[in-house]
């Protein structure tokens, strides 16, 4: 059972934005918005061929800047957000805004990736609005609601979580409610993360070494894990089944996953990394799968079974799947698993700021690093059958 | 008789020649008679020859036909002559003989002569006596026919009058027991009321008697009365006690209930001896001070408990000064006082007891009782209940004993104790009492040790904060007086950390001193002259299990521990722990896994002689422990120093308004103050660390230029091997660079030598460096800075690296970084920079 090798995507500029089209479920598609100060900026819709290894991109210009953070929306495939940085009178500001992906870009989108036409005449991205925050300061991300209608954003802005309401198809943004981190010192967000459980009404920041989180019905702050990281937190994630845990990842080379119920403690302490730690991310769908990706150039893939919601393996009631129920026996012998990095992807050679599942396939990801390439990769085989069957 | 010639014929020596010859002459006449020299008949078998002359077959006829047919003329002429002398010679000695024989004869019949005349003047006299003797007996026989009446009547009244006697005895035998009453001669009344007794119940049925008895009943009862109470009350000696025992034993008192009623006498006065022990111990917070000795011991207990209830010596009664003043003596003091008072009592006791219970005479209707089999019974139960309290006590004194100063003093007491309780031994073979003392003292090494490693455990932590306190104190000096030229780094760093070597040597001294004390200290319970060290337990599982891992072992882990620990609570901020405390650590955890454990694990097995029954952990094990141990500390200070150096740079770098910046006109004192720190630290490792292995440094080490970002780096492409859209201009040099070198693990551990700690520092806080400057947005001057500042930094930092390349190419990456992300990427003329460096 051999694993495919992974595949290499060079991008031309250097690049930290990444996302998967969360509203797509059936292409495995990501986009990466390019960071470049002279040029204008791109953002590439990466396309890849499951079945025949092949990747195909399309290009739009993304000219208000160079992008730092891109998120898309889950409701319409076409729709995305951009932080990015807009350099006037040398001043250097972040702002962010929300896009639409011209409806043209589809049609076009198989044609041949080497086909200089294509990559020579890039359409443009339509800019719904801006989510204008010249009096909240720099932008340091935006969250979509996660499964939602893509009408609710959220945008960190220095020491300001703001939530937005988009109205007039997305391009009618207004401010309704915000919160405001107080403390001394100037108080930055660095990370944010919407909570997908109860109701989606609670946010996880990020800034210096601490996690909040935050109830958006009253946008009062709900639980704050002091020094959750011996530096900077860089990131973090929900695991997407079971609703009080919460990875992190910072400048201590960590990774640590809490219960938020009891924030003194981390359930579980990664230390694999050999730099900081940029990015985290639960897989969708099995939340024992953990990625993150290092400035020390490695991309690690964790088995954290023991903390999953299936840390006894794939329970015999879920029968999802259709054969399932030829290993209830092999099943319930199971032992309980222990935790393991399962791979450590070395493809990279510049610092990688970014990893994301794809929203189609559960067992393949993409991680990009600063030089411009994008590598995606899947889970091995022999694990993923194991999770499986 | 001639033949006697041919005998001394052959001798051809003349008779009167030889002195001897008078003795040959006997000697033949004997031989002649059949006579040796012992005096038996000769075997003459051989001498049946009748031509032998001296044979007593000798025929004259058959030697003279011989002698005439043999020989010659001359020769029988020769053999005559011969003959002729010898018989001759012969002759003369029969006749000396029968002379001297003669003269014997005669003075023998003078001597007859004489005696028959004595004999016949004794005859006379015996018979004179024959007749008076007759007259003395005639007489005699008529005197004791005239008194024979006289002597019948005699012998009746003496019959008589000894009845009287006997009879006045028994009447007198009421007054006389009243009056031993009164002098309390208990004895004396029931020996003589031991006499009486038989004879009284035998005639009992006589009335006169029968008063007798009952007087006698009457009394005696009262004397046993009073003989009970005087055994009730406290006051009398044991001796007078036992005469008490033995005198109502006489009266038939039951044995069992004498037996009770010793023991809990006895017992009174022991648990008198223990309260003035426990009134020795601090009283409980909790309980009362009763609480020991309260476990009453059957009724015998209840029964001696009623009189001391009430008596003003009961140290229970509350208000006693006893308790309320804690009169602390020390452990010898007290275990000897228990000793005296207790043990020694309670040994009395038990002789006392054998002597009048166990080891008696058996003597009438006593011995169908089998009182030994019930007393030694019961003693054993009181004996048993007695030591728990004792041994109670004593283990709460033992455990009052904390302060590990003088252990022996505690081993002396223990060995007291012990050496005691062997007395009990002696006395009451197969009680539990030794045996159980034994395992006090066992009990009590054992937490001896665990005391002791508790000491030395504390001792390592004092001394870590005192080696802090110094640390910390030379430090604020340090650090203000280096504030100066960033060139006098060395001179400077060296005041503060300049006590390193001597903090650790002192430290590790301090350390194994207090080791090897505690190892003297704890090696007292093996000395030879103490009773218990000759235990199974201390010659084998206290050496091996108590002393070696319990203390030791456990004490080198502890080390290992705590000093993990400093990696862990201190937090990834790395503020808590001064960073020299950390290196300090890692050195002393790295002596301690090259020399040190061996050196203490050997000593241990030395001077314990530990003979390993059961698996012990082995000296490889705790090395590894250690030097992991050791690693992690070097390579949290590492990551301490890195961050401490990484926040300063990173600040400078986050501050900044990069895009703004004024052309630069010299380095950042940010980035003097890394060299500076750098430079200390290299000090303060050197102090404790070699100097480890670097690659050769080029010529031009801290002059090398960073020609390779002048003249604008063209934002180039990468070409993917996949997807080859991209054209192939990228930032080549810096990739293929990336392509060759080999991967960099900034936080990765390090070795155990001064330039791979150097290293691992240096690698962090540039690469920190270099993800800051990739967060931000710069303007012409902000890069020309930054050229300026990595200039810097390559002219100082190569020399610390082992690798020189791994600086110039992190610096390479700042510089070749800021270039992209630079607005109107201008870079500075080399020259400008060196100038500006130089300057300083």
């Amino acid at each position: 059972m051999e694993d495919d090798a992974p595949v290499i995507y060079g991008l031309e500029f250097q690049a930290r934005a990444l996302t998967s089209q969360t509203a797509e479920s059936d292409a495995i598609r990501f986009l990466v918005g390019t960071q470049s100060l002279k040029f204008d900026n791109q953002i590439h819709i990466i396309d890849f061929d499951d079945e025949n290894n092949i990747i195909s991109k399309s290009v739009l210009q993304h000219q208000a800047g160079e992008i730092w953070h891109i998120s898309a929306s889950p409701a319409d495939k076409a729709v995305l957000t951009t932080c990015y940085n807009k350099t006037s009178e040398s001043r250097v500001v972040t702002c962010g805004a929300v896009w639409r992906m011209p409806p043209e870009w589809e049609s076009g989108s198989h044609e041949s990736p080497d086909d200089p036409h294509n990559s020579h005449n890039p359409q443009n991205l339509e800019l719904l609005c801006h989510l204008d925050n010249s009096s909240h300061g720099n932008a340091s991300c935006v969250l979509w609601e996660p499964m939602g209608d893509g009408k609710c954003v959220i945008s960190l802005a220095d020491n300001h979580a703001l939530l937005w309401d988009l109205t007039e198809s997305s391009t009618q943004a207004t401010i309704s409610s915000s919160a405001t981190l107080e403390g001394k010192g100037q108080l930055k967000f660095t990370a944010g993360k919407w909570s997908p459980h109860h109701n989606c009404t609670q946010l996880a920041t990020a800034n210096d070494t601490a996690i909040r989180g935050w109830d958006l019905r009253t946008m009062s702050q709900i639980y704050c894990i002091e020094n959750a990281h011996g530096q900077l937190v860089r990131d973090l994630d929900f695991n997407p089944n079971k609703q009080y845990y919460l990875a992190s990842c910072g400048d201590d080379c960590k990774v640590k996953f809490w219960d938020v119920r009891n924030i003194n403690e981390p359930v579980k302490n990664l230390e694999e990394h050999s730099h900081w730690v940029w990015s985290v991310r639960y897989n969708h769908s099995h939340d024992q799968l953990v990625l993150t990706g290092s400035s020390d150039s490695r991309v690690i893939l964790s088995n954290m079974v023991s903390i999953s919601s299936e840390p006894f393996g794939h329970l015999v009631d879920d029968d999802d799947l259709s054969d399932a129920e030829d290993n209830h026996q092999d099943e319930k012998t199971k032992e309980p698993l222990q935790d393991s990095i399962i791979s450590t992807y070395e493809e990279h050679e510049d610092s990688v700021y970014a990893v994301e599942w794809s929203s189609a396939d559960p067992w393949l990801f993409a991680s990009l690093s600063y030089d411009g390439r994008l590598v995606i990769n899947r889970v091995p085989r022999a694990l993923k059958y194991h999770i499986l069957l | 008789m001639d033949g006697d010639i041919c005998a001394t014929d052959t001798a051809t020596t003349p008779p009167d020649s030889d002195p001897a010859r008078k003795r040959r002459v006997h000697g033949m006449l004997k031989l002649y008679y059949g006579l040796n020299e012992e005096g038996k008949t000769v075997d003459q078998a051989e001498s049946m020859n009748p031509c032998d002359i001296n044979g007593t077959h000798f025929d004259p006829e058959v030697y003279l036909n011989k002698l005439r047919r043999e020989c010659s003329l001359g020769e029988l002429m020769d053999q005559e002559s011969c003959m002729v002398k010898q018989i001759r010679s012969l002759d003369s000695d029969m006749q000396t003989l029968v002379y001297e024989n003669y003269n014997k004869f005669i003075s023998a019949t003078d001597t007859i002569r004489k005696m028959k005349n004595d004999f016949k003047k004794m005859e006379d006299e015996m018979d004179c006596l024959s007749t008076n003797m007759a007259a003395i007996t005639e007489f005699s026989a008529h005197i004791s026919g005239t008194l024979q009446d006289q002597h019948a009547q005699i012998t009746k009244l003496s019959g008589v009058h000894t009845l009287l006697r006997k009879l006045q005895f028994l009447f007198e035998l009421p007054a006389r027991l009243n009056k031993c009453l009164e002098l309390q001669a208990y004895s004396q009344a029931v020996s003589s009321h031991r006499r009486a007794r038989c004879v009284l119940q035998q005639y009992s049925h006589m009335p006169s008697f029968r008063g007798i008895q009952d007087d006698c009943h009457a009394i005696m009862d009262k004397l046993a009365q009073e003989l009970r109470q005087k055994f009730r009350d406290g006051g009398s000696s044991a001796e007078d006690l036992s005469e008490c025992v033995e005198l109502l034993l006489q009266l038939d008192e039951p044995a069992e209930e004498l037996c009770d009623k010793f023991l809990s006498h006895a017992q009174s006065r022991l648990e008198a001896n223990l309260r003035g022990l426990e009134a020795e111990l601090r009283p409980p917070l909790s309980s009362g001070p009763t609480s020991v000795i309260d476990p009453s011991i059957g009724p015998a207990r209840r029964l001696s408990a009623a009189p001391t209830a009430g008596s003003p010596a009961d140290p229970t009664s509350p208000g006693n000064p006893f308790l309320s003043s804690s009169s602390r003596t020390d452990i010898l003091e007290f275990i000897d006082r228990g000793c005296n008072e207790f043990v020694s009592s309670l040994c009395l006791v038990i002789a006392s007891y054998q002597e009048l219970f166990v080891n008696r005479p058996q003597e009438g209707n006593l011995a169908s009782k089998d009182i030994p089999h019930m007393a030694i019974g019961k003693l054993h139960a009181f004996v048993d209940a007695l030591a728990t309290c004792y041994f109670s006590l004593v283990e709460r004194r033992i455990q009052e004993e904390k302060s590990v100063g003088d252990n022996s003093l505690l081993v002396r007491a223990l060995d007291r104790f012990h050496r005691r309780l062997q007395a009990v031994a002696k006395l009451l073979p197969g009680s539990a009492v030794p045996s159980q003392g034994t395992e006090i003292v066992v009990r009590a090494a054992r937490e001896r040790i665990k005391q002791y490693l508790a000491a030395l455990q504390s001792f390592y932590l004092d001394s870590l904060r005192d080696v802090r306190q110094a640390l910390a104190a030379p430090r604020l000096g340090g650090s203000s007086a280096g504030g100066g030229s960033h060139l006098a780094g060395p001179a400077t760093g060296k005041d503060a950390p300049a006590s390193l070597p001597e903090l650790l040597s002192s430290l590790s001294a301090s350390i194994l001193n207090q080791i090897k004390s505690v190892l003297a200290s704890v090696h007292l319970f093996t000395a030879k002259d103490i009773t218990f060290s000759n235990k199974p337990y201390f010659k084998g599982e206290f050496c091996s299990q108590g002393v070696r891992e319990s203390l030791v072992v456990n004490f080198i882990k502890f080390v290992c521990q705590s000093s993990r620990q400093f990696c862990e609570s201190a937090g990834d901020r790395g503020g808590s722990t001064p960073p020299a405390l950390l290196l300090l650590l890692s050195r002393l955890c790295l002596d301690y896994e090259t020399s040190t454990i061996t050196y203490i694990l050997t000593l241990t097995d030395e001077q314990f002689l530990v003979q390993h029954h059961s698996p012990v952990t082995a000296v490889a094990a705790l090395c590894g422990e250690a030097r992991g141990a050791a690693q992690k500390l070097l390579n949290h200070y590492v990551k301490v120093q890195g961050l401490i150096i990484s926040q300063m740079l990173r600040k400078s770098v986050e501050t900044r308004d990069w895009v703004n910046t004024i052309e630069p006109r010299n380095v950042r004192a940010v980035m003097k103050r890394v060299v500076e720190d750098t430079t200390s630290i290299d000090v303060q490792v050197g102090l404790l660390y070699e100097e480890g292995v670097r690659k050769a440094h080029s010529s031009d080490s801290s002059k090398r230029t960073f020609s390779v970002y002048s003249g604008s780096r063209q934002q180039t492409r990468y070409a993917p091997s996949y997807a080859p859209s991209a054209p192939m201009d990228t930032n080549l040099l810096s990739n293929i660079h990336k392509l060759f070198s080999e991967r960099i693990d900034i936080f990765s551990p390090v070795e155990f030598n001064k330039v791979s700690v150097l290293t691992g520092i240096i690698k962090i806080s540039l690469k920190t460096f270099l993800e800051c400057v990739r967060l931000r947005t710069f303007g012409r001057y902000g890069l020309q800075q930054i050229q300026v500042d990595c200039n810097y930094l390559q002219m100082y930092l190569w020399r610390f690296v082992s690798d020189e390349n791994l600086v110039h190419f992190l610096l390479d990456e700042i510089v070749g970084s800021t270039a992209h992300r630079c607005l109107d990427p201008a870079p500075m003329e080399q020259s400008v920079i060196e100038v500006i460096c130089e300057r300083g």
